[in-house]
């Protein structure tokens, strides 16, 4: 038995937003009595932390702090339409749209607390910490209950906002495939570290050494849990998953539970080294592009590429089996 | 936590936020590790009732008799629904945003096209009696040759499972979504090499944590509130409403907290039968997969088969690229005409080739609807568009990461489907991805830009 070492590299792109456009998502903004803003939404979150994120969003925009945003979420009744979660879109489309409605709700948010203060609301700035206060001369300030408090009950004013990010849909041109299938693209580049056990035809994969563009990390740490689980779920696919053992002839050996569908375990899981690059999209919320599917992609042909550099054996077919490595090690 | 290397694109990168940029504790992660987040199957109710399906045990087969008296006789079986309770049969994931055909049947008719598709649902008391009623369904079947392979499906001889008249999705009067740039056999013609190799892959599960599923609740005025775990609350609402013949207005979809979907929980399966159920019993009715309908029947991620075929010079620019991808669909459409295009849209990869010619094709088979998965249309291009790259650069026995630089595409380039590349980012992702593992890139790599035009400089 020999264990045979090998590194492999790949790269790819990734389109933000749903193929051809034409998805289109909304967002509402209100404020409460005493100043906290309700950001009404019918997208939903998957795990991928999309409700913090756009909370982010509309904290950074208001310029209030975040402890008073509350993100309500996926009720058609209470939220404005959303074409959902899928197809790296979430921060982007929803993103967008509870900025351009947090702009909204700050300018008369802006404008209630100069009428209070009497002065030009041209000439007022947010702090991040909950107060509107005058430019040059931060003694003359109000806070956010204060201005809601006023709007509600002295002015007669609702401090709203409404966003909605369209791009609108395109055609493809049916001879030439001419389109426009994307609002961005990211990108990666993975290395892969595996390990070819030649008598077992097991892969192990050592390390994976990952670097992301990703437009703007949001949220470092989401975004890294995002690009770390989305390259696992690339070993995943690259060593491990299939439904149909012996595809395409019968489904009578199909998987139905976790004992017989294999995943990779804690064991199983890579060292990761990851680092993100940044290339703000000119059209994305603070220039954030979509990443959440790119980072299973570019794990997989890099562990294929790594697993010929090991031992000679070019794999064609996901997933990498142990039986596909020893029949490939046989026919060397 | 990765690591932010702000070195890159220093002048195009905005600074001063407050709250961007910063890593916030998600909001929901203590309601996670406590156990107190709140998903749909978390919420009681008095009189729920439990809708399971009998399904299809053969691939390809006309139904000649269902016979369901048994099951009615099951203690706690409250009803049995066939196709003639559903008022519009036939639908299509797209069909709201104009994308058909409606090819595919809540419940079977005449006819099914895979082992697991839906027959008869059973709604009962308890999830035992609705199991139980579900297993009684006695179904008589004339078998019919199925077709299980993507490529033998396009074959003339192939039987003919659609009712369309063709085992693949026509595209505006062609086989399949195609790309055309440049002039491809020229390119071949002038290439110093050509080099040929075929991928695949076999289908795969999302493999959420919560299995798909909904509890729909009728109101006292009349309207059906729906917890869901879907991804997408209008898109259920609206193809719910349209398969219910019910005004929009008529439903309210409530979710927003989902156990994993990566693209599996869009295809609105669950939510139209649940609702019927509840109309027919006024009760509440939970319709939840098992693990192994999850894995059986629920879509997986399309098997495909890719060929790729390029012409290269012997200084490693690819000058011609020719793909044909076969995308198994499965018994029926779904997502799938949609992702096919989305396959096209994405070649020939992140590389900038003058002559580029794509067809991918959407086929029909017996087997399970593959649908929308995590790199939907994407995921096995990049794996077979990178595998190809390897062994090209091993052939000609190029650096690896040096070959995708030279080929690597950069902002005003045009791509094959005609739209000028921007924003661009590879060249810099693999130099700085070389720099992270001490892969030693000549000077003039390390001078490449994704914002410098091709031909001037490197």
């Amino acid at each position: 038995m020999t264990l045979r070492y090998g590194r492999g590299y790949a790269s790819v792109n990734y389109p933000t937003g749903m193929n051809l456009g034409g998805d289109p998502s909304q967002a509402l903004i209100h404020a409460t009595t005493m100043g906290g803003f309700v950001v009404s939404l019918s997208s939903v979150d998957l795990g991928q932390g999309l409700k913090t994120v756009v909370a982010q969003c509309a904290a950074e925009t208001l310029g209030m702090p975040m402890e008073q945003i509350i993100i309500d979420t996926a009720d058609t009744d209470t939220g404005p339409h959303c074409m959902g979660t899928f197809a790296s879109r979430g921060t982007h489309r929803v993103g967008n749209a509870v900025i351009m409605a947090a702009r909204e709700a700050r300018e008369v948010m802006l404008q209630v607390a100069a009428d209070e203060l009497e002065v030009d609301a041209g000439d007022l700035e947010t702090d991040g910490s909950g107060y509107v206060l005058l430019k040059g001369s931060p003694a003359t300030k109000i806070h956010i209950s204060d201005i809601a408090l006023a709007a509600h009950f002295k002015q007669g004013k609702s401090i709203a906002g409404r966003g909605m990010f369209l791009k609108e849909r395109s055609y493809p041109v049916p001879e030439t495939g001419e389109m426009d299938p994307d609002s961005c693209q990211a990108h990666a580049c993975t290395v892969a570290e595996v390990e070819v056990d030649d008598e077992t035809g097991v892969v192990t994969v050592l390390s994976l050494h990952n670097t992301y563009e990703i437009g703007r990390a949001l949220n470092p740490a989401m975004a890294t849990q995002q690009v770390e689980g989305g390259a696992w779920m690339g070993v995943s696919h690259a060593i491990f998953e299939s439904t149909e053992p012996y595809y395409p002839l019968s489904r009578a050996h199909g998987p139905v539970d976790f004992s017989e569908y294999l995943m990779p375990g804690p064991a199983e899981i890579p060292v990761q080294t990851s680092v993100i690059l940044e290339r703000p999209a000119s059209n994305g919320p603070f220039g954030a592009k979509g990443i959440g599917e790119m980072t299973a992609n570019a794990p997989i042909p890099a562990i294929a590429n790594a697993i010929f550099d090991a031992c000679g054996v070019r794999l064609t077919t996901m997933p990498f089996t142990p039986e596909s490595v020893l029949r490939g090690l046989d026919a060397l | 936590m990765a690591r932010i290397d702000n070195e890159y694109f220093k002048d195009e990168r905005e600074s001063g936020f407050k709250v961007i940029g910063t890593p916030v504790q998600r909001s929901d992660a203590l309601g996670h590790v406590t156990g107190r987040t709140e998903f749909f199957e978390d919420r009681n109710f008095s009189n729920l009732a439990h809708l399971k399906i009998h399904r299809s045990t053969r691939h390809h087969a006309l139904i000649d008799d269902v016979d369901y008296s048994e099951a009615l006789r099951v203690p706690g079986v409250l009803r049995v629904i066939t196709y003639k309770d559903v008022p519009e049969n036939w639908y299509g994931v797209l069909r709201l945003i104009g994308i058909g055909p409606d090819d595919e049947p809540v419940l079977a008719e005449d006819r099914v096209l895979y082992v697991g598709e839906p027959i008869v649902a059973v709604v009962a008391t308890s999830e035992a009696a609705a199991l139980e009623g579900a297993s009684k369904v006695k179904v008589s079947y004339t078998e019919l040759p199925a077709v299980l392979d993507v490529e033998e499906a396009m074959t003339p001889d192939a039987p003919v499972i659609k009712r369309a008249g063709t085992n693949y999705f026509v595209y505006e009067g062609h086989h399949a979504r195609r790309i055309r740039f440049g002039d491809v056999d020229a390119g071949f013609a002038e290439a110093d090499h050509i080099f040929e190799w075929r991928y695949s892959s076999a289908p795969i599960e999302h493999a959420p944590t919560e299995t798909t599923g909904c509890i729909v609740v009728p109101q006292a005025g009349g309207r059906l509130l729906i917890h869901s775990n879907t991804q997408a609350a209008f898109f259920t609402l609206d193809n719910t409403a349209l398969t219910l013949k019910r005004p929009f207005t008529d439903l309210q979809v409530k979710g927003g907290t989902v156990g994993g979907g990566f693209g599996g929980k869009v295809d609105v399966m669950v939510e139209p039968l649940a609702c019927i159920a509840a109309t027919l019993t006024n009760r509440p009715v939970k319709f939840v997969y098992t693990r192994e309908e999850e894995m059986q029947v629920s879509s997986p991620r399309a098997a495909e088969r890719i060929y790729i075929k390029d012409g290269v010079m012997n200084d490693g620019r690819i000058i011609a690229r020719k793909i044909m991808l076969y995308v198994d669909a499965g018994a029926y459409a779904r997502h799938s005409p949609y992702g096919a295009t989305k396959a096209a849209a994405h070649m020939p990869g992140p590389y900038t080739i003058p002559n580029v010619y794509v067809d991918c094709h959407c086929v029909y088979t017996n087997r399970t609807p593959s649908s929308a998965m995590r790199g939907f249309g994407v995921t096995i291009a990049d794996f077979a568009i990178e595998s190809q790259m390897d062994q090209i650069a091993r052939a000609l026995d190029i650096d690896p990461l040096q070959f995708r630089l030279r080929n690597a595409y950069r902002d005003g380039d045009m791509k094959a489907h005609r739209k000028v590349a921007s924003g661009t980012a590879l060249i810099e992702v693999i130099q700085r991805a070389a720099a992270l593992v001490g892969h030693e890139l000549p000077p003039e790599y390390q001078a490449m830009s994704s914002t410098t035009p091709r031909g001037a400089g490197a």
